[in-house]
């Protein structure tokens, strides 16, 4: 073996390395906060921090309920704001509108994505905040608030993904549709879309983990009350919010009660992942036997 | 309902909706840079605060910004770069390959704060580094990484395949062709990767916050905290400390976001034409 063989064999040796330093870091990652947060879980109980409605640090209660509720509810409501208005802009754009146009629109719509999210909280609190407050009653500080901040920052992750899973639709389909005599929406409607569905879905999966992980946008337009939340207009806390929040001055048991609380998100976002991955495989998958 | 008619109506809706999308878009950017430009001037950019913000400039919170963002950069693109180069050169798709891919995809699903506890827990107590730039930019490298492998791969794999073949054919070894043929044709591809990071990074503020900690000094060593603009843009605004620095702040964030992205867009373009 020459010189140059062997080294080329290090080469190889070392970028595996390298390549496996993603996987290293999550694992690592997984380690230390389960590690800080599920002693205190055992200790107390997960019945306890799963389902109990009190959050007192300072007396030792860690309900985690209320917060648990409120990332699903503010999360529900971002999709409910976010998907039709992301699917409608990603079928617009990969269906009906020009190509010029959508040279223009799809990096605008991707700057929606760089704006940074205490930006995003911010607007909500000089401006959308306000607003719930004086036309529809309550704090303002809310669920509606926290979940069309939400909507509008998890448009970016829905278009581009449904935007790559229409454009990756094998153009004969579209051909074979329009042959048969259909307008353009009958072929988006009846071929496209049923076509692209699953990474369409993994679009939205993927906006939900956006939407439960975010934390800045979220603390600043929330209200951050302690309670499960009886209507829209009521404020509530998020798992995130609560970390961080708390994170500032928090010690002891306290401390381990919020990488707990990081715990449960950690494994929230994990299943959400794996569905998302789940689902584009699939998509994969039947590609490479289709014809 | 006639079909075309169907059609129109149908368009129409989705326009709308794609109407309100840029419209939101366009509010947020006018609105900040609007309220914030007027505080903009040199000595907001060259003065450090004042008074926890309330007076004086930005200074110190671009320079934390900066380095907190080169160190992190510095990290991550070895690793991200190595790994793409594995992916698609020294390999072909199997078990391994996707369990690399999982990881990196699951990693760019977790949230900010996740790997803001993380970093604290690792880096800021067990490490004892403290709250400092070298534990803040360590958390951040770890959040970019994903997207730099991603858009690394992305640019290695749009290297026509003949470049390889004529490298090979001139006998080169494996490791030349990669370093003297594939890598310098990619370079634009990776740059906008590393670019489109640095633009995450800037925005950043939960993982930032509980590593780097919200020092208002100028940085003197790795060692010391630092306050990034994000970090005090956050501040300023939810203990309603200054309005009108929160303001110009915002709008040197969103200066900066801008042209990031139109760099992005414009290197994108010329590389795409390159090769097609």
């Amino acid at each position: 073996m020459s010189k140059l063989e062997r080294n080329d064999r290090l080469v190889k040796l070392a970028l595996l390395v390298l390549a496996f330093s993603a996987v290293a870091i999550l694992v690592v990652i997984t380690v230390f906060i389960f590690e800080e947060g599920t002693p205190i879980m055992f200790k107390y109980g997960f019945k306890k921090f799963l389902l109990g409605l009190d959050w007192y640090p300072s007396e030792k209660s860690f309900g985690l309920l209320p917060m648990i509720v409120g990332s699903l509810a503010v999360t529900f409501g971002a999709l409910i704001i976010g998907v039709p208005l992301g699917l409608a802009c990603a079928i617009y754009l990969t269906e009906f509108s020009s190509r010029r146009l959508r040279r223009i629109l799809k990096p605008v719509i991707e700057l929606l994505a760089g704006i940074p999210s205490v930006v995003y909280g911010f607007i909500g609190v000089v401006i959308l905040v306000p607003f719930i407050r004086t036309t529809l009653g309550g704090p303002g500080l809310s669920v509606l608030a926290a979940s069309i901040i939400l909507g509008i920052m998890i448009l970016p992750t829905i278009i581009s993904i449904s935007i790559d899973s229409l454009q990756a639709v094998p153009r004969s389909y579209r051909e074979g549709s329009i042959a048969l005599g259909t307008t353009r929406w009958q072929t988006t409607r009846m071929v496209m879309i049923p076509a692209a569905r699953s990474g369409i879905i993994a679009s939205i999966v993927l906006g939900m983990g956006r939407a439960i992980g975010e934390t800045m946008a979220v603390i600043m337009v929330a209200g951050n009350a302690v309670s499960i939340p009886g209507s829209p207009l009521s404020p509530v806390r998020t798992l995130t919010s609560n970390i961080a929040l708390e994170m500032g001055y928090a010690s002891g048991e306290h401390r381990q009660a919020l990488f707990a609380t990081g715990v449960i998100l950690f494994i929230i976002i994990m299943i959400l992942n794996t569905i998302a991955t789940a689902t584009s495989r699939r998509r994969l998958g039947k590609g490479r036997k289709s014809p | 309902m006639n079909p075309r008619r169907e059609q129109q109506i149908a368009a129409a809706f989705l326009g709308f909706f794609v109407l309100i999308t840029v419209f939101i878009l366009l509010f947020i950017i006018v609105f900040i840079l609007r309220k914030g430009l007027p505080v903009l001037g040199w000595s907001f950019l060259a003065k450090n605060p004042v008074d926890m913000g309330r007076g004086g400039g930005i200074f110190s919170t671009i320079i934390g910004t900066l380095v907190l963002t080169l160190a992190a950069i510095i990290i991550a693109t070895p690793l991200g770069v190595g790994t793409a180069i594995y992916l698609t050169e020294y390999t072909w798709e199997n078990r391994v390959t996707r369990i690399i891919r999982f990881g990196a995809e699951c990693l760019a699903g977790i949230p900010s704060i996740i790997f803001g506890l993380f970093g604290f827990i690792l880096f800021v107590t067990k490490l004892g580094f403290g709250w400092s730039i070298l534990s803040g930019s360590l958390t951040l490298s770890f959040m970019l990484l994903p997207t730099i492998i991603r858009t690394s791969e992305e640019a290695i794999r749009s290297v026509p395949g003949s470049f390889r073949e004529v490298s090979f054919s001139l006998g080169s070894t494996k490791w030349q062709m990669v370093t003297r043929v594939v890598l310098p044709s990619a370079v634009p591809g990776i740059v906008t990767g590393i670019i489109l990071s640095v633009g995450r990074a800037i925005g950043e503020t939960a993982a930032v916050i509980f590593t780097a900690g919200s020092a208002l000094r100028l940085p003197t060593s790795l060692f010391s905290s630092s306050r990034t603009m994000a970090v005090h843009f956050y501040i300023l605004a939810r203990e309603g400390i200054s309005l009108d620095n929160a303001y110009g702040t915002a709008a040197v964030l969103i200066i900066a976001i801008l042209i990031i992205n139109i760099l992005t867009y414009y290197l994108m373009n010329k590389y795409i034409r390159k090769y097609s």
